[in-house]
């Protein structure tokens, strides 16, 4: 089923609509939380996601958790279909890292007891196994053998996430869905989780989707970057080609966010002049056309086409001219 | 550390002491700066590093409990030490004001944003209520608000987190302040925002020439906005002076240290190893003595255990408390 060139990680034509209404007499209404999303990640690889709050970042965490079912398209693991497959199935090969270690562990368990929890959910060895695999996992997210019986409140931050790590890796996933794992850390404590999941990934040849809003991290860590609008992947390329030379405006704009620690630079002026838009009524043509300093007249009435780079996908009208160079290349 | 001419604000040897269970935690201990008029002092710190509670206790929102001591503490001639609840309700939000981290939590979710931004304006000046609107329209304009007569009805549930960040600030400039202290004003949002509500307060700050304490964890918003930068662990000023020189030589270990943690685009290398700070930050309860982040330090001798001297740079406004004279141990004693 599964060979070397089959994406560990696919996603086709996802779109998640919900459907909502604002107040009893109030007419439905519909909003796109993911439209139209295809996505593939190599096995090995680090997917990094980035885009503001509300674009559809941890929507799209949860679907591929398994958490919320896709409106149309499909995600496939290892090639086949997840709506296919068995859902403690699933939870074996994919697991998540969440933001917030204070509130993603339960403070009435011990450390043991958090850990454990997956094997004893998925009837794995005996108490004794069990025991040996949580103290061999302590050891290689870097706590020592004594935190087993303490509790999530006396732990730090960055112990409370390394025990988040160790459970989600005890069931030995291959694929991790890094949701935000390093936002609520200091950071002193943000470089050592981020060490710590570059040595797991090339220890264990695990794939992550790694979604944050710090553009400096999302650079240090990804293989390749996708960039997200209210629901859309606006563009897709490599680290180096995001990073080196962003082509989407929205991408430019986040970028220059970036506020690097270089004193001689000021504050930047971003030119992104109106706020993010209502999701419940998307903007006409391209979603971000209102925000976009270099829209074209075509913007507010067309949506843009994906088009594809030499190195990725790319959804702007200012591409259209050249698609013939790009799209070939 | 050295003396600024004509200060706004001049601390000497803030002190700040809270009870608890087992004694007492000494969270602030003896800091000292000065902050002049139009001048952006940003303090810089992980948590539990004091800094929050440094921009409280000028403030005057300390919780009781919390000793307060201090050689000096002084706002443009006024004595914050000697100054009673009915002085300081009179200054704050009036000649002194604050913008905190959560805009959600720190507007009231009943009344309206107009009622809130006003609400300074009528107590502390002489204003009818048809003026102090007026300004607020007028304010929430300058702060980029579009349509602003039509937000004061409006309540703070109904804006987006951007949003309410710029009601904060058009309410800490209702009165015309002349100091601001921002705490973490940007953490709760996304880098584009974050980069419009900085570069707001930059601008505003430059034109109505306040003074600010900007407080933050996040060494790119320190390099981008300070003018000055003192850099706080565990209660203590550890590295302080102009941010061209603390960030183009930073001294004291420990703030080299959190330069090398964090990955800067063009200059770490993509997915090498970063930087890391073994160690956790002290207990403040009981004694403390020595440098406090000697448990932590590369550099760390025995001598790190007793008096931890003031030193200089060859740029006197840039000092900091280390024993060796360069900030790295080098040829002098190995621990």
């Amino acid at each position: 089923m599964s060979d070397a060139t089959t994406p560990v990680l696919e996603l086709r034509n996802v779109s998640k609509v919900y459907t909502i209404r604002q107040g009893l007499f109030a007419e439905r209404k519909s909003l796109r939380a993911i439209d139209d999303v295809s996505l593939k990640v190599e096995r090995g690889g680090v997917l990094g996601l980035v885009g503001e709050s509300g674009c559809g970042k941890s929507t799209l965490a949860k679907i591929l958790l398994g958490l919320e079912t896709p409106t149309t398209g499909e995600v496939l693991i290892d090639g086949e279909p997840v709506g296919a497959q068995d859902r403690r199935k699933l939870a074996r090969r994919i697991q998540p890292i969440f933001q917030d270690p204070y509130s993603s562990l339960n403070p009435r368990k011990s450390i043991a007891d958090i850990i454990s929890l997956p094997l004893r959910v998925h009837g794995i060895g005996d108490a004794a196994s069990q025991d040996k695999a949580v103290r061999e996992i302590l050891d290689i997210v870097g706590l020592p053998a004594r935190v087993m019986n303490s509790y999530p409140s006396q732990m730090s931050g960055g112990q409370r996430q390394r025990v988040a790590i160790a459970r989600a890796l005890i069931m030995k996933p291959e694929i991790v869905i890094c949701d935000e794992p390093t936002s609520a850390l200091d950071v002193s404590v943000q470089s050592q989780i981020l060490n710590l999941l570059g040595e797991l990934r090339r220890e264990f040849g695990l794939t992550y989707l790694f979604i944050s809003h710090n553009l400096a991290v999302v650079e240090h860590l990804a293989t390749r970057v996708a960039v997200m609008y209210l629901g859309r992947i606006v563009e897709e390329a490599s680290v180096a080609g995001l990073f080196d030379h962003a082509r989407h405006p929205y991408s430019q704009a986040l970028l220059e966010s970036v506020l690097t620690p270089d004193p001689a630079l000021g504050v930047p002026d971003t030119q992104l002049g109106a706020a993010y838009p209502n999701p419940i009524a998307p903007p006409s043509g391209c979603h971000f056309h209102p925000r976009c300093p270099k829209a074209l007249p075509q913007c507010s009435s067309v949506a843009p086409r994906p088009l594809t780079t030499a190195d990725g996908r790319i959804e702007c009208h200012l591409f259209d001219e050249e698609k013939a160079e790009p799209a070939t290349a | 550390m050295t003396e600024t001419r004509d200060p706004i604000l001049s601390v000497r040897n803030l002190t700040l002491d809270i009870p608890v269970g087992g004694g007492t935690l000494h969270a602030v201990r003896g800091i000292d700066f000065d902050l002049a008029r139009g001048e952006t002092l940003c303090i810089v710190g992980e948590s539990g590093s004091g800094k929050s509670l440094t921009s409280l206790a000028i403030m005057g929102l300390l919780a009781p409990r919390i000793e307060r001591r201090a050689d000096r503490l002084e706002f443009d001639g006024v004595d914050l030490l000697k100054a009673g609840p009915r002085k300081m309700r009179s200054l704050r939000g009036n000649r002194m004001s604050m913008i905190f981290q959560e805009p959600m939590t720190s507007l009231n979710p009943a009344y309206t944003i107009g009622d809130q931004l006003t609400e300074a304006l009528l107590l502390h000046r002489n204003v009818g209520k048809k003026a102090a609107r007026d300004r607020a329209v007028e304010l929430l304009e300058k702060v980029g608000i579009t349509a602003a007569a039509s937000r004061l009805g409006q309540f703070p549930h109904q804006l987006s987190g951007g949003l309410r960040q710029r009601v904060m600030i058009a309410m800490a400039l209702m009165c015309e302040p002349e100091l601001i202290i921002a705490d973490e004003p940007t953490t709760a949002l996304d880098v584009t925002i974050q980069a419009q509500i900085l570069r707001l307060l930059v601008d505003l700050q430059r034109e109505m020439n306040v003074a600010m304490i900007l407080i933050t964890h996040d060494l790119g918003v320190v390099a981008r906005v300070a003018d000055k930068v003192a850099v706080m662990y565990a209660g203590e000023l550890v590295e302080t002076g102009p941010a061209g020189a603390v960030f183009g030589q930073p001294t004291h270990p420990y703030t080299r240290g959190l330069l090398r943690c964090i990955p800067v685009p063009g200059k770490t290398e993509r997915g090498a190893e970063l930087g890391t700070i073994p160690g956790i930050v002290p207990s403040l309860v009981g004694d403390v003595s020595g440098c406090p982040f000697r448990t932590r330090c590369e550099e760390a001798v025995a001598a790190c255990r007793g008096a931890i001297p003031l030193r200089h740079r060859s740029d006197d406004a840039h000092a900091f408390r280390c024993v060796h004279e360069t900030g790295m141990a080098t040829a002098e004693v190995s621990a």
